[in-house]
C-alpha cells in the first residue's frame, strides 16, 4: 500500500510529477538555496550550511511526532508549553542540586507525563484534542512560571551544553543535527514501514471503521500524545543546552512554527495523509528561508509574515493547479 | 420570545442541554464567588464587580466574534493579530491627526477589522483552506504587518488625543463605556443569532453543512460572513484596547486568541460547531475575568494566573463532557421507557 500523494492524480505525467508535493518542496528548497547563495557568498560554505541547522533542530524534533498526531486526525497545541514545563523542571531540579543527567531524565519524564495527560483526556474522556491541548497549553506554560517565576537558570556544565552547541568529533556536523537525523529516520520508518504507522493513517482516515475493525484506537492516540510530550521535552533539552540557560518563556510560540512546517510538508490537517520526507523537506525549507532573511537582517516578526504567506500559498497553489488540470481535461 | 417557546417544543432535548450547560457554569461561578468573598471581603464590593466587568469587556467582544466562527465548525486564530493591527493603524493615525473624534476612530477599527476578516473569509470560503490553517497563516501575517507598519515603535499615551484615551475611561448614564460597548455588541448578536434567518443559518451550517446546503443555505456566504463579523469585532476591540491601555505595541494582545477561544469553549460552545449560546459565552468570559481578579485579590502570585486558567479550562470542558454524556444517557433511557 503506497501513500497517496496529496493531490488527485492527473492523466498528464508532467502535471502528475508537478503535483507530487515532495517535488514541489525540493524545487522550492533549491530556489531558496540559490537565493541565499546570491545574498551571501559564504552561504554555500560547508561549515555555514551545517551551522545553519542549529537554528531549527528543536522545532524539527517536535514536528516529527506532530506529523503523526495530525495524520491521526488530531492536533497538539501544547508542545511548546510542555517543552517549557519539562525544561524548567529539569533546570530547577539541577539548580536545587540534582545531577544534570538525572535532572534531564526527570525533565524527559515530565514531558512524557504531560503528553500522557493530553492523550488520556483525548482518548478516554473523548474530548477534542484542540480543546484539551488549548487547556494544557495554558496549564503547562503556567506550571513553568509557577516553578521559576521570572528567574533564569544558567551555569549548565559544558558536557550538557555540548548537546545543543557541540559538534561530532572534529567534523563540522552539529550534535543537534545528528540527534534530529536519528529521530527523523526512526519516525520515518515507524510511519512508513510498520503496522503501527499504517494504523495511524487508518485512524486518521476513518476512526469509526477502525474501532469496528478492532483497532486499539485509544491506545494509539495515547501513545502518540505521550511521544509528542517526550519529544517536546527532548527539544527542550537541546534548546536549553544551546542557549546555556532556561527561562519559563522558553520556546514561546513554537507550536505555530511546528504546525506550519508539518502542513507545508504535505500533511493533511484533517488527517489521513502525509509523508515524513515531506515534513523533513518543509522543515529545511522554512529553516533555509528564515536563514536567508536573517542574512538580510529581516526582523523575526516580518519573517513570520512571510512564513504565514508561504503556508497559505502552499495550500492554494496545488488547488489552483488541480483546477487548471481539470479544466484542460474538460 | 415567541420563537424561543416554539423551538422549545420542537427541540426540547437540545435546549435542555443548552440550558443545563449554562446552569453548570452559572453554579460554578456562584461557588467561585462565594469562595473568593470568604477570603477577600473586597471582592463583592460594587467597585470591584464593576472593575471585573470593565476587565472582561474587550474579551467578551472578541469572544462573541469567535463564537460565530466556531458555531460554523470553523475557528479564527487570527483575532488577536487582527486586534493588534487594527489598534496599531488607528493608533498611528490618531497620533498624526489629533483632531479625529473617538467615534471615527472606532469606525476605522471596525472597517480595518472587516477587511482583515474578509481576507480570512475568502481564504476559507473561496480558497477552501481549512480554517485552522488559513487563520494560522493570517495570525502570522497580520502580526508581522503590525511590526512592519510601526517599525517596532510604540504609540504612547501622550501621542494620543485626550478624548480618545478617555473614550474607554468615561461612563455613559453611569455605565462604563467599555462595558456599554460589550453590552451593545452582546444584545445585537443575541438578536442576530436567535431571531434572524441568517443567525439560524449559522447554527444550521455548523450542525450539518451538507444538510444546510441541501435546504438551500449558501454555506460559502455564511462562512464568509462569520469571518467578516469576527474580524470586524476584533478590529473594534483593537481600538478599545489601545484606548484602555493608552498604548499600541507590536505585541499588543499577543496570545489573546487563546483566551477568546477559551471563553467560548468554557461558555459551552461546542468546538465542533452547531451548538452554544451567547449568554453562555458571556458567562465564559465572566468566569475568566473572575479568576484573574480573584487571584489578584487573594494575593496569589501573578505567575499562577496562566496555570490556574489552564486548569479551569480543562475542568470546565471535562465536567461539561461528563455531564452532557450523563444527560444523554438519561435522555436515551427516558425515551426508551
Amino acid at each position: 500500500m503506497t501513500v497517496k500523494a496529496r493531490a488527485v492524480p492527473s492523466p498528464s505525467i508532467l502535471s502528475g510529477l508537478l503535483l507530487r508535493w515532495e517535488w514541489l518542496l525540493v524545487v522550492l528548497l533549491g530556489i531558496a538555496c540559490m537565493v541565499n547563495a546570491s545574498l551571501s557568498p559564504y552561504f554555500l560554505d560547508v561549515h555555514n550550511l551545517f551551522d545553519m541547522t542549529f537554528h531549527f533542530m528543536e522545532r524539527s524534533l517536535i514536528a516529527l511526532p506532530m506529523a503523526f498526531i495530525i495524520i491521526s486526525g488530531n492536533i497538539d497545541l501544547s508542545v511548546a508549553s510542555n517543552l517549557g514545563m519539562s525544561t524548567i523542571i529539569m533546570a530547577a531540579s539541577y539548580k536545587a542540586g540534582l545531577n544534570i543527567w538525572l535532572a534531564m531524565l526527570l525533565g524527559l519524564a515530565a514531558g512524557a507525563v504531560g503528553g500522557l495527560i493530553n492523550g488520556l483526556l483525548v482518548a478516554r474522556v473523548r474530548l477534542p484534542s484542540l480543546v484539551v491541548t488549548l487547556g494544557t497549553y495554558a496549564l503547562y506554560r503556567g506550571v513553568a512560571f509557577v516553578i521559576l517565576g521570572d528567574l533564569v537558570v544558567t551555569g549548565f556544565p559544558s558536557s550538557f551544553t555540548a548537546i545543543g552547541q557541540g559538534y561530532v568529533g572534529h567534523t563540522p556536523i552539529p550534535v543537534p543535527l545528528v540527534i534530529f537525523a536519528f529521530f527523523a529516520v526512526l519516525f520515518g520508518l515507524l510511519l512508513h514501514r510498520t503496522a503501527f504507522g499504517r494504523l495511524v493513517y487508518a485512524v486518521g482516515n476513518n476512526e469509526t471503521a477502525c474501532r469496528f475493525s478492532g483497532v486499539a484506537v485509544d491506545r494509539i492516540r495515547i501513545i502518540l500524545f505521550t511521544l509528542s510530550g517526550l519529544m517536546s521535552a527532548l527539544a527542550g533539552v537541546v534548546l536549553s543546552a544551546r542557549f546555556g540557560s532556561a527561562r519559563p518563556n522558553i520556546a514561546l510560540g513554537f507550536e505555530l512554527d511546528v504546525i506550519t512546517a508539518v502542513v507545508l510538508g504535505g500533511v493533511d490537517i484533517n488527517g489521513g495523509q502525509g509523508t515524513m520526507p515531506g515534513v523533513v523537506l518543509a522543515l529545511f525549507l522554512i529553516g533555509v528561508v528564515r536563514y536567508g532573511m536573517s542574512l538580510k537582517n529581516v526582523p523575526g516578526q516580518i519573517q513570520n509574515t512571510l512564513i504565514g504567506m508561504l503556508l497559505i500559498v502552499a495550500i492554494l497553489l496545488p488547488q489552483f493547479l488541480r483546477r487548471l488540470a481539470s479544466r484542460s481535461r474538460a | 420570545m415567541v420563537t424561543v417557546s416554539e423551538e422549545k417544543k420542537g427541540r426540547s432535548l437540545l435546549l435542555l442541554f443548552a440550558g443545563v450547560r449554562e446552569m453548570g457554569i452559572s453554579v460554578f461561578i456562584v461557588f467561585l464567588i462565594a469562595a473568593v468573598s470568604l477570603r477577600s471581603p473586597y471582592f463583592l464590593t460594587v467597585d470591584n464587580l464593576v472593575y471585573i466587568l470593565i476587565d472582561i469587556a474587550i474579551l467578551t467582544i472578541v469572544a462573541i466574534g469567535e463564537t460565530l466562527v466556531i458555531l460554523t465548525r470553523s475557528i479564527d486564530l487570527s483575532v488577536a493579530s487582527t486586534l493588534a493591527l487594527s489598534g496599531m493603524i488607528v493608533g498611528m493615525t490618531i497620533s498624526k491627526h489629533q483632531g479625529i473624534p473617538p467615534a471615527v476612530a472606532v469606525l476605522m477599527g471596525l472597517a480595518i477589522g472587516a477587511v482583515l476578516g474578509s481576507v480570512n473569509g475568502l481564504l476559507v470560503a473561496k480558497g477552501r483552506i481549512p480554517p485552522i490553517i488559513a487563520t494560522l497563516g493570517t495570525l502570522s501575517i497580520y502580526r508581522g504587518l503590525v511590526f512592519a507598519i510601526s517599525g517596532g515603535a510604540w504609540v504612547d499615551a501622550h501621542e494620543m488625543p485626550r478624548p480618545f484615551v478617555y473614550l474607554s475611561k468615561n461612563t455613559t448614564l453611569g455605565i462604563p463605556n467599555l462595558v456599554l460597548f460589550a453590552i451593545i455588541v452582546a444584545i445585537i448578536f443575541y438578536y442576530f443569532l436567535n431571531h434572524t434567518r441568517t443567525g439560524r443559518e449559522i447554527y444550521a451550517v455548523g450542525s450539518n453543512p451538507s444538510a444546510a446546503r441541501v435546504v438551500g443555505i449558501r454555506v460559502d456566504r455564511i462562512l464568509f460572513l462569520v469571518y467578516l463579523l469576527s474580524g470586524t469585532l476584533a478590529g473594534m476591540a483593537g481600538v478599545l484596547w489601545i484606548s484602555r491601555y493608552a498604548s499600541a505595541q507590536s505585541d499588543t494582545a499577543s496570545g489573546f486568541e487563546l483566551q477568546a477561544i477559551a471563553a467560548t469553549v468554557v461558555g459551552g460552545v461546542n468546538i465542533f460547531g452547531g451548538s452554544g449560546t451567547l449568554p453562555g459565552v458571556v458567562l465564559g468570559s465572566l468566569l475568566m475575568g473572575i479568576i484573574v481578579n480573584a487571584l489578584n485579590l487573594i494575593r496569589i502570585s501573578p505567575f499562577w494566573k496562566l496555570a490556574v486558567q489552564g486548569f479551569i479550562i480543562l475542568l470546565a470542558v471535562v465536567s461539561d463532557a461528563l455531564l452532557s454524556r450523563r444527560l444523554q444517557q438519561a435522555g436515551a433511557s427516558e425515551g426508551a421507557s
